[in-house]
């Protein structure tokens, strides 16, 4: 199967100079990366490389020590207090799911559209059964968390982000956290997202999966991004010794 | 000579007994709301980002745990006149009851917010929520939910505590008993009976605690 091509052109998500220190560690040496609407992108590179504080950098939960994040035209200032209206915009994935273990399924995804889009009751639970179905979840509306599975419980996380209609999803190592039989489902949902044109960011360590969906492939190292490139292009060809050897790492396991 | 046993004295006083019980409830009851509300409210303004907020709620804390009871009784009945201030036995019952309860729930409440896995409140952020909107609908329930049943015990505890109360004349059931006895000179019958009724209230108070706690905070959790 051939990338998605799908990308409009149209700059959804610029970050230019991105510098983040933790205390004497500097995490993010000046990153530069522009993403498309539509765009599927996925960020590879060892642990430790920068590439989950960058895509918690996008929605401000990681604020920058320098550079510029601009999101669909608007500037995350990175001394802003109210990140709202941007996170509104950007949708977020975790790799330990985080659904609010108090509330059944469809109750978690309709919070945020109630206390946040302030939508009426109606309204809110037609979106949270169309969210919830389209992951292929439409009949467990009521159950707990505690009483899905992995995969189940990442897809209600899914569901949750995309009720709140974001122009983009970032998505955190949203499988590394599940059962190796588990993992398949979760990515048919985001490769279902990736064909009906959802502006995707992944960190993801499923080079198979980033191969055959992602639009680009951003290779972090040591803070920067060194390469990027159609995957095929960087799997097949990689310029640096650094990319050749983390494939080589990756596909050794 | 062998004491002989005379629980039938107690009838004439049933009135009593029966008004002190209800007044114990009634203290219990309000100053268990008021207290527990204060301490959400202590036990956020502790968590917060406000580091003003979070010292002098810290000193109120420490304040109220760190000295009797009997004295921050006696301090709000007998001292606040000084200032003007005259509160009924009753409600010096009930103010000395909240702020303590108050104090202790913060610290337990406190306790549930901090085990709230980070994740979650990230989730909330990245959701649009603002921090009030997760502390209410993200952190508060699951928090609860977790120190319920050390919660129960400090509101057992202080459902005890109000026999103190005795003190200023506010006519609880300690209250009752002691006039009792001065009546009746049977102390043997009147404190067993006060005892047995204390420890009843202090079983059902538990039950209908386990009840709410089940009702409002037991959601998810797996029933393993």
């Amino acid at each position: 199967m051939s990338p998605v091509k799908n990308a409009t052109g149209r700059p959804l998500v610029k970050l230019s100079g991105i510098r983040k220190s933790f205390g004497p560690v500097e995490v993010l040496k000046g990153v530069d990366m522009a993403v498309e609407e539509g765009q599927v992108v996925a960020m590879i590179g060892r642990s430790g490389s920068g590439k989950s504080t960058l895509l918690r950098s996008i929605n401000g939960l990681e604020r920058i020590d320098g550079g510029v994040i601009e999101v669909d035209g608007e500037c995350v200032d990175p001394g802003q207090i109210d990140l709202r209206a941007l996170r509104q915009k950007v949708g977020m994935v975790f790799q330990q799911f985080n659904l609010f273990p108090h509330l059944t399924a469809g109750e978690n995804v309709m919070l945020a559209l109630k206390v946040v889009k302030k939508q009426d009751k109606a309204a809110t639970r037609a979106a949270a059964e169309a969210a919830l179905a389209k992951v292929g979840l439409g009949q467990k509306f009521d159950a707990y968390p505690s009483q899905l599975s992995g995969g189940q419980q990442q897809r209600v996380a899914i569901a949750r982000s995309l009720a709140m209609a974001p122009k983009v999803l970032l998505c955190d190592e949203i499988t590394s956290a599940l059962d190796p039989e588990l993992v398949a489902e979760v990515l048919g949902v985001v490769r279902k997202l990736a064909e009906e044109g959802m502006t995707l960011i992944l960190v993801t360590h499923e080079m198979r999966f980033a191969r055959e969906v992602c639009d680009r492939l951003v290779f972090m190292h040591g803070g920067r991004i060194i390469e990027q490139g159609p995957p095929a292009e960087l799997f097949d060809r990689p310029a640096t010794p650094e990319l050749a050897q983390f494939i080589g790492m990756v596909e050794a396991r | 000579m062998a004491y002989s046993f005379d629980f039938s004295s107690l009838l004439d006083y049933t009135p009593v007994l029966v008004d002190g019980v209800v007044t114990t409830i009634g203290l219990t009851a309000v100053s268990t709301v008021l207290g527990v509300a204060l301490g959400i409210g202590g036990a956020a303004a502790r968590t917060s980002t406000v580091k003003p907020l979070a010292v002098v709620v810290g000193a109120y804390v420490e304040l109220i745990r760190n000295t009797p009871f009997l004295v921050q009784l006696f301090f709000i009945f007998f001292g606040l006149p000084s200032l003007g201030i005259r509160l009924a036995e009753w409600q010096a019952a009930v103010l000395a009851m909240v702020v303590n309860l108050g104090a202790y729930s913060t610290e337990i409440i406190r306790a549930g917010i901090d085990a709230t896995p980070k994740g979650q409140i990230e989730a909330g952020a990245s959701l649009g929520m603002t921090g009030p909107q997760i502390f209410r609908y993200v952190v508060l329930g699951p928090a609860m939910g977790k120190i319920w049943p050390a919660l129960t015990s400090q509101i057992v505890i202080v459902m005890l505590g109000s026999s103190v109360c005795s003190q200023i004349a506010a006519e609880e059931l300690s209250f009752a008993a002691n006039f009792i006895q001065s009546r009746n000179f049977r102390p043997f019958e009147v404190y067993f009976l006060a005892t047995a009724l204390y420890l009843a209230l202090a079983v059902a108070l538990r039950w209908v605690l386990s009840l709410i706690g089940g009702r409002m905070f037991a959601k998810g959790v797996s029933r393993a």
